[in-house]
C-alpha cells in the first residue's frame, strides 16, 4: 500500500464488520443477561460509531478519488481466511469501491436509526436483548457482505444474513404464524443459494483453471490497490474482461447456453431469492411477521438488495453475457408490475409496504438488466434507486411501525384519521409516500427518472412501458394506504386512543424524512458509474413529464376512492369479483408451493424414501437376519437328543466314507 | 511409555479404577471417569502443541513426501513370527481425529451424568470403548489396528443392550452384527495386503512401500472401502444407524455417531487410498454415485420422521455421505473436506445427542409432535440445539460449513481419473442436500422449541444444569472456533493429506511387487 | 473231528468274519435297543470284537510278541470299567426318572 496514500479511516477499515461483530458477541454473551437497557446502548452506540468510521471512509475514498474520476477498487485490507488449496484460498477483507462506499453508507445509516428507533418500539419486551443482539449479527452480516472482496466471502456474509433474517423474522417464537414465515423465508432464499452456491463452483472452477495463464497479466496492475494475493475467486479477477474473454472462449455450452450464461443465471438465481423476485417472492410478505423495525432494516432497505447489490457487483460478468442481463431485466419488469397489482388489494400495512418493496427492487433489478458496458446508465440508475429507496422505504415502515404502536393493529381499516394524533408521524409517512411515488423534488424521483430513462436509451420499449404503469400504479397504491391510515374517519376503537411515538421514534423518522427530501440531489452519476463514462444529460423531461404525469393521477385516483368513506373502492372491487380475489390471493403462488411441497415433494419423495428405507434396504437386513434364524430352525431338527439317532448318523457316515475309498481304491 | 501410549492406556486404567470402586459409591464413579477423560483432554492438548511444534521443520519436505511422516512414534516387536508389532504414531489426521474423541468423550462422561443404573458396568464399558477407539487413530500396525477396532466395536452391543431404550437388544445385535460383517471385509483385505506384500508385516508404512498389481487392488479396494463404508454408514448398508443411535443411551450414541462412525471414513482413507491408490482410481467414481445417493437419501429420510433420535442418525447418515463423498473425489480438498467433515460432523452429531439426552431426560419423549414450545423453558437447551442444526446444515462461521464447501469444491473440480463432467455432476446433485437439510432442520427444531408450549407439563421444566452447560459449551465453542478459524486446523490436516495425494499421482515410482 | 478241524485250520480271514459279524450285531442292538441295558450289552459286543481283532491279529501277524494280547486286556478292563460306570448311571437314571428306555431321554437337544 505504498503508492496509495491511505487515511485512518480506510487504513482501519476492517473495525467496519469489527465493531457490530464484538459488539453482537458481547452483547449476546455477556451484556444481554445482565441488563437490558445497557444492551441496546451498547448495541446501538457500536452502529453508530461503525456509521461514523462509513463516512469517513466514503469522505476518503473520494477524496483519493474525486467526482467524475475514474473510481478503482482498492483494497485497505485482507488475510487468508481459508485455504482450500494451494491456488485456491479465500482471502477475507474489505473490498472498497464506489458501491460498496455507497452500500456502507446506507446500511449503516439505516441500521444505526433502527437501532435507535427499536430502544422505543421494544421497551418493555422480554426479549429485548436477544432483539438487540440479532440486530448487530444482522448488521455484520451485512457489511461483511457488502465489503467481501471474492464470491466466497460474499455466499458466507449472505448466509449469515440468511440466518439473522430468520432469527428476526421468527423473533416471536412462540407465534405459529412467525415461526411459519420465519421457516419460509429461510428455506426458499436457501433454496436460491443452492443456485448461488452452484454458480460460485463454476466460476471457482473456471477461475482456477484460467488463473496460471492470466494471472501474470492481470495481478501486477492490482499490487498498488492492496491487491498482494490475487486469488481466482476474487471480483476483480471473476469480473476482468480477459477473464470473460477466456471464459467466452474456453468455456464451451451446455445444452445451447454458454457456461458464462448458465453460472451467471445461476448466481442469479442466488440474488432473486434474497431480492425476492419472482417466483421467489413467496416469502417476503410473510415475513413481515417480525417486528417492524426488523422490516425497515431487513426487508427494505438492506438485506433486500444484497440480490441488486451482488448482480452489480458482477456486473461485467453480467454484462458478457448478454442472456443472462436479459434474465435479470425481464424478471425485475416482471415481479415489479406483478408485485405493484397485489399490493393493491392487501390490507395489512405491512404487506402492502412489502409488495411495494418487491416492486421497487424488481426497478432496480430492471435497470440492471437494461444496461450494459457501453450504455451503462441503467447500473448507475439502479444503484441511485437503491440509495434513495433505503431511506424513503425505511421511513415508510418506521412510520408504519410507530402506526401500529399506536393502534395495535395492522389493518388498514381499523385505523383512519390519524393524521390529528400522530402529526410528525403523519408528516414523515406522507413525505416518504410521495418520495416513492416520484414527485419532484423528492427524492424517488430523480431516481426513477433515471432508470426510466436507461430503459428507454437502451430501446426496452416495453420495460419501459411497464416501469412507466408501474409508477403510476405505486403512487395509487401508496396514496391508498395513506389515505385510509391517516384520513378519514376513526374506523374502529384503536385509533381514539392513539398518541404521538417517544421522541426515540420520531426523531428516526424526522432524520429519515430530511434525507428522503435531500437523497435526490446527490449527483450519483460523477461517483458511481461502470463501463463507459455516462454523458451527463441532466432530467430528460420527455421522460420524468409523463412519469409525474402517472404518479399524479395514481394520486388522484386513490384519493377519489379513499379519501373518504372508501364506499366507492369496495363497488370497485365487488365489479371485478373474481379477477379482484385472484389477485387478493396473491395469484395463488404460495398455494402452489405448499401443494409441490407437502404435496409432491414430502408425499412423493420424502415419504417413499423414508418407507424405502425401512422397508426395503432394512428389510434385506433383516432378511439375511431371518434366513439364518430359519434355517438354524430347520437344522435344529437334526439334533433329536437320541444318542441312537446321532449313532446311526454317524454309522451310516463311515460307511459311506467306507465305499467311498473301497470305491476309489478299485478304480486305480 | 510414550505421550500416545499413554492418551491409549489412560482410560483403560480408568476404566480399572472403576472397576476397583465399589458398586454403592457411584457417584464417585461419574467423578473418576470424568478426571480420567480431563486428564485425557489435557494430554490432547499437549500433544497437538507439540505436534505443532515437531511438524513444524517438515512443512516442505512433506509436500513431496509418499509417506505419511509420523511423529511420537513408539515401536516395538509384539509377535515376531508373525510380523505383528506394537506400533504407535501420530500425524495430523490422526491428532484431529484424537482431538475430536477426547472431547466427545469427555462431554459424553459429563452428560451421562444421570445414567444410574450399573453405573459402575457403564462406565467401565464406555471407557474401554474408547481405549479402543483411541487405540485406531493412533495405531500403524493393521494387526493393532483391527484388535483396537474390534475392541472399540464390541462394547457397543453390551452398552446398548443393557442401557438402551425401545427396542434395544433388537438394535444392538442388528448394530454388532452389521458392523462385524464390516469387519469381516476388512480383516480380509488386510489378510490380502499381507500376502500380497510378501513382507511378513503388518506394518503400515512398509506396506505402504510396495505399489500392488492392478488386479489386486481392484478387488481389495472395493472390500477395504466396503468394509469401512459399513461403520461410515455407506448406502445401502446404513441401516444399523437409525436403530442403535435411537436405541442407544445418550453418551453411547455420541460416542458412536460421533467417533465410532468416523472409524469408517478414516479407514477407508488411510488404508484404502494410501496402500491401494490405483484400487481408488478404479473405483472412484463408483463410490462418489453412492455416496451422493447417501448424501440425499438420509437428508429426504429425515424429512419424514418423528422420532429426535431417528432424525438426527438420518441426518448423520447424510453428513456421513459426505465424508465418503470426499474421500472418493480423491483430490486434496475432497480428502481434506472428509478429514474436516468428520471432525465437524463428530462433534455437531455428538452435541445433537447430548442435547436429545437432556431434552428427553426432562420431557420423557423424543416424539417431535408431541413436543412444542420448549425453547421459552429452556433457552440454553434450545440456543444450542438451534447452533447444532444451523452447523448442520452448513452455515458459514460454524464448522460444518468449511468442511461441505471443501467437499463440494473437491467433488466438483474432479480428478484426473474419472469423467469429470460425471463428477460434477454428481457434485451438484449432492449440493441438492443442503436445501434438504435446511428442511427437515428447521422443521424439526421449530416444532419441538417454537411456538406455544402444548403441554402444561413442560411449563415447569428447567434449563441445562452447570455439567450439561460445561458439555454443551466446550461443543458448541469447538464448532464456532473451527468454524470462525479453520486456518490452524486445515494447516494440521493438510500435511499428511499430501502424501496420500503424492501417492495418487505418482503411484508409478513405488516398488513393484517381488 | 481232529482231522477234520487240522485241515480247515481257520484263517486270519475267518476270524476277521466272525469279528465283523460280531460287531454288527453289537451295532444293530446299539441303534435298535430302546432298553438301556441292552444298549450297554451291544456295546460289549463291539468292545469284544475289537478285543477278538487285537488276538487275533497279535497271532497271525507278529506271533513272538504280546502286544494284542495286552491290549485285549486293556479293552476288557476298559469295558469293565465302562459297564460299572453305565450301570451306576442307569441306576441312578431308573430311580430318578423310573424308566431306563433311551428315547425318553433325550434332553441334551434342549
Amino acid at each position: 500500500m505504498d503508492q496509495l496514500n491511505l487515511g485512518f479511516a480506510l487504513r482501519n477499515a476492517w473495525l467496519i464488520p469489527a465493531i457490530p461483530f464484538c459488539s453482537f458477541a458481547i452483547v449476546g454473551l455477556f451484556i444481554a443477561p445482565m441488563s437490558k437497557k445497557l444492551a441496546g446502548i451498547v448495541a446501538t452506540a457500536s452502529v453508530f460509531a461503525t456509521a461514523a468510521l462509513a463516512y469517513a471512509i466514503a469522505w476518503e475514498y473520494f477524496t483519493l478519488f474525486p467526482a467524475g474520476a475514474a473510481h478503482p477498487a482498492i483494497i485497505p485490507f485482507s488475510f487468508e481466511w481459508l485455504r482450500y488449496q494451494p491456488g485456491l484460498s479465500v482471502t477475507a477483507g474489505i473490498y472498497v469501491d464506489p458501491i460498496s462506499v455507497l452500500l456502507m453508507v446506507v446500511v449503516t445509516t439505516v441500521s444505526a436509526l433502527v437501532h435507535l428507533y427499536s430502544n422505543g418500539y421494544m421497551h418493555g419486551d422480554e426479549g429485548f436483548g436477544r432483539f438487540f443482539t440479532y440486530l448487530n449479527l444482522f448488521t455484520f452480516s451485512m457489511l461483511g457482505l457488502v465489503v467481501a472482496p471474492n464470491i466466497v466471502q460474499m455466499y458466507v456474509c449472505w448466509e449469515l444474513v440468511g440466518v439473522s433474517s430468520f432469527l428476526l423474522i421468527g423473533f416471536y417464537y412462540q407465534k405459529p404464524s412467525a415461526v411459519a414465515a420465519s421457516k419460509k423465508a429461510f428455506i426458499v432464499t436457501r433454496f436460491a443459494d443452492l443456485g448461488f452456491l452452484i454458480g460460485v463452483l463454476i466460476l471457482g472452477y473456471q477461475g482456477y483453471s484460467s488463473f496460471p495463464s492470466l494471472q501474470g497479466s492481470i495481478a501486477p496492475e492490482l499490487v498498488k490497490y492492496g491487491v498482494t494475493n490475487l486469488q481466482p475467486i476474487d471480483f476483480l479477477y471473476i469480473n476482468h474482461p480477459l477473464v470473460l474473454q477466456s471464459l467466452l472462449a474456453n468455456g464451451g455450452t451446455i445444452m445451447g447456453v454458454s457456461l458464462l450464461t448458465l453460472a451467471m443465471v445461476l448466481v442469479y438465481s442466488g440474488a432473486a431469492g434474497k431480492s425476492a423476485m419472482f417466483p421467489l417472492h413467496i416469502w417476503l410478505p410473510d415475513a413481515m411477521e417480525g417486528p417492524t423495525p426488523v422490516s425497515a432494516l431487513i426487508h427494505a432497505a438492506t438485506m433486500v438488495v444484497a440480490g441488486v447489490y451482488l448482480v452489480a457487483r458482477l456486473f461485467p460478468s453480467f454484462a458478457a453475457s448478454e442472456q443472462a442481463l436479459l434474465v435479470v431485466a425481464y424478471v425485475g419488469g416482471f415481479t415489479s408490475l406483478l408485485s405493484a397489482i397485489i399490493g393493491i388489494t392487501q390490507d395489512d400495512i405491512k404487506r402492502v409496504l412489502a409488495f411495494s418493496t418487491l416492486s421497487q427492487l424488481g426497478y432496480m433489478m430492471l435497470a440492471l438488466g437494461v444496461g450494459t458496458m457501453a450504455h451503462p446508465l441503467g447500473y448507475t440508475a439502479s444503484m441511485f434507486h437503491l440509495f434513495t429507496h433505503a431511506f424513503f422505504k425505511a421511513l415508510l415502515f418506521l412510520g408504519a411501525g410507530a402506526v401500529i404502536h399506536a393502534v395495535h393493529t395492522n389493518d388498514i381499516w381499523e385505523m383512519g384519521g390519524l393524521r390529528k394524533k400522530m402529526p410528525i408521524t403523519h408528516i414523515t409517512f406522507l413525505v416518504a409516500t410521495l418520495a416513492i411515488s416520484g414527485i419532484p423534488p423528492l427524492a424517488g424521483f430523480f431516481s426513477k427518472d433515471e432508470i426510466l430513462a436507461a430503459a428507454l436509451g437502451n430501446h426496452f420499449n416495453v420495460l419501459f412501458g411497464v416501469a412507466l404503469f408501474v409508477a403510476g400504479v405505486t403512487a395509487f397504491y401508496m396514496f391508498r394506504i395513506y389515505f385510509v391510515t391517516f384520513w378519514g374517519p376513526f374506523r374502529s376503537h384503536h385509533p381514539e386512543h392513539a398518541h404521538e411515538a417517544p421522541f426515540t421514534m420520531w426523531f428516526p423518522l424526522a432524520i429519515l424524512a430530511v434525507l428522503s427530501v435531500i437523497a435526490g440531489f446527490f449527483p450519483m452519476a460523477e461517483y458511481v458509474s461502470i463501463g463507459e463514462p455516462l454523458e451527463h444529460e441532466g432530467i430528460n423531461w420527455a421522460i420524468a413529464g409523463p412519469a409525474i404525469g402517472v404518479a399524479v393521477f395514481g394520486i388522484a385516483l386513490a384519493g377519489f376512492f379513499y379519501s373518504g368513506e372508501a364506499k366507492r373502492a369496495a363497488t370497485v372491487a365487488a365489479a371485478f369479483g373474481v379477477l379482484y380475489r385472484v389477485v387478493k390471493q396473491k395469484f395463488y403462488v404460495d398455494e402452489l408451493y405448499i401443494f409441490v411441497t407437502k404435496s409432491v415433494i414430502f408425499q412423493f419423495v420424502a415419504r417413499p424414501i423414508a418407507w424405502f428405507d425401512r422397508h426395503v434396504v432394512d428389510g434385506g437386513v433383516n432378511l439375511s437376519g431371518f434366513v439364518t434364524r430359519r434355517s438354524g430352525a430347520n437344522l435344529r431338527h437334526l439334533q433329536t437328543g437320541q444318542v441312537q439317532t446321532y449313532s446311526v448318523w454317524y454309522a451310516g457316515g463311515a460307511l459311506f466314507i467306507l465305499l467311498v475309498l473301497w470305491a476309489a481304491a478299485m478304480g486305480r | 511409555m510414550g505421550l500416545l501410549s499413554w492418551i491409549i492406556v489412560i482410560p483403560f486404567l480408568t476404566a480399572m479404577v472403576v472397576v476397583a470402586i465399589p458398586r454403592s459409591q457411584w457417584k464417585a464413579i461419574r467423578w473418576v471417569s470424568a478426571i480420567g477423560t480431563s486428564i485425557n483432554l489435557v494430554l490432547t492438548a499437549v500433544l497437538t502443541y507439540r505436534y505443532w511444534q515437531v511438524s513444524a521443520a517438515d512443512a516442505v519436505s512433506i509436500k513431496s513426501a509418499l509417506f505419511t511422516k509420523l511423529y511420537f512414534v513408539e515401536q516395538f516387536p509384539w509377535f515376531k513370527s508373525l510380523g505383528i508389532q506394537y506400533y504407535v504414531g501420530a500425524d495430523g489426521i490422526s491428532v484431529a481425529m484424537v482431538i475430536l474423541t477426547s472431547i466427545i468423550i469427555f462431554t459424553g462422561s459429563l452428560a451421562s451424568w444421570t445414567v444410574e443404573t450399573r453405573t459402575k458396568e457403564f462406565y467401565a464399558w464406555l471407557l474401554v470403548l474408547v481405549t479402543g477407539v483411541f487405540g485406531v487413530f493412533l495405531s500403524y500396525d493393521l494387526f493393532l489396528f483391527f484388535m483396537f477396532y474390534e475392541l472399540a466395536v464390541l462394547p457397543m452391543y453390551l452398552l446398548i443392550g443393557i442401557w438402551g431404550t425401545g427396542p434395544k437388544e433388537y438394535a444392538a445385535m442388528k448394530l454388532t452384527l452389521m458392523l462385524l460383517v464390516g469387519s469381516a471385509f476388512v480383516l480380509v483385505g488386510f489378510f490380502a495386503l499381507y500376502y500380497a506384500s510378501g513382507l511378513n508385516t503388518f506394518d503400515l508404512q512398509r506396506l505402504a512401500q510396495v505399489r500392488y498389481p492392478d488386479h489386486f487392488q481392484a478387488w481389495v479396494f472395493p472390500m477395504i472401502f466396503v468394509g469401512f463404508g459399513v461403520i461410515g454408514a455407506l448406502y445401502p448398508l446404513h441401516t444399523w444407524s437409525p436403530d442403535g443411535h435411537s436405541s442407544a443411551p445418550t453418551a453411547v450414541s455420541m460416542l458412536h455417531a460421533g467417533v465410532l462412525m468416523k472409524l469408517g471414513g478414516y479407514g477407508a482413507l488411510r488404508i484404502g487410498v494410501y496402500l491401494l491408490p490405483e484400487g481408488a482410481k478404479m473405483w472412484g467414481l463408483f463410490f462418489m454415485g453412492l455416496t451422493t445417493i447417501n448424501i440425499l437419501y438420509g437428508s429426504f429420510g429425515a424429512i419424514m420422521q418423528k422420532d429426535l433420535k431417528y432424525f438426527t442418525a438420518y441426518s448423520s447418515v447424510s453428513h456421513c455421505g459426505f465424508v465418503l463423498f470426499g474421500v472418493a473425489a480423491l483430490n486434496l480438498m475432497g480428502l481434506k473436506g472428509a478429514v474436516l467433515q468428520m471432525f465437524s460432523h463428530g462433534i455437531m452429531t455428538g452435541l445433537f445427542f447430548g442435547l436429545i439426552g437432556m431434552v428427553y431426560g426432562r420431557t420423557h419423549t423424543r416424539i417431535i409432535p408431541e413436543m412444542g414450545g420448549l425453547g421459552k423453558v429452556m433457552p440454553w437447551l434450545a440456543t444450542a440445539f438451534y447452533i447444532a442444526g444451523l452447523a448442520s446444515l452448513g452455515l458459514p462461521g460454524l464448522s460444518g460449513f468449511v468442511a461441505e464447501t471443501h467437499v463440494f469444491l473437491g467433488g466438483f473440480f474432479g480428478n484426473p481419473w474419472s469423467n469429470g463432467m460425471i463428477a460434477s455432476t454428481l457434485t451438484i446433485i449432492a449440493t441438492m442436500s443442503i436445501v434438504v437439510t435446511a428442511v427437515y432442520v428447521l422443521r424439526g427444531l421449530a416444532a419441538v422449541f417454537q411456538g406455544p408450549i402444548t403441554d402444561h407439563h413442560f411449563e415447569h421444566l428447567t434449563d441445562a444444569t452447570l455439567p450439561e452447560r460445561i458439555s454443551t459449551g466446550v461443543l458448541l465453542a469447538t464448532l464456532i472456533i473451527v468454524g470462525l478459524m479453520p486456518g490452524p486446523f486445515i494447516d494440521l490436516i493438510e500435511g499428511p493429506i499430501l502424501p496420500i495425494l503424492n501417492r495418487l499421482n505418482e503411484s508409478g515410482v513405488l516398488a513393484a511387487v517381488r | 473231528m481232529t482231522e477234520f478241524l487240522a485241515q480247515h485250520t481257520p484263517t486270519l480271514t475267518h476270524w476277521l468274519y466272525l469279528s465283523t459279524l460280531l460287531f454288527s450285531i453289537g451295532l444293530y442292538g446299539l441303534l435298535t435297543r430302546r432298553n438301556a441295558v441292552g444298549i450297554l450289552m451291544a456295546v460289549e459286543l463291539m468292545l469284544n470284537s475289537a478285543a477278538l481283532n487285537f488276538v487275533v491279529f497279535n497271532r497271525f501277524c507278529a506271533p513272538a510278541t504280546v502286544d494284542g494280547q495286552i491290549m485285549a486286556i486293556f479293552v476288557i478292563a476298559a469295558a469293565a470299567a465302562e459297564v460299572v460306570v453305565g450301570m451306576a448311571i442307569f441306576v441312578a437314571l431308573y430311580r430318578y426318572r423310573g424308566t431306563v428306555d433311551v428315547n425318553a431321554m433325550d434332553t441334551m437337544k434342549d
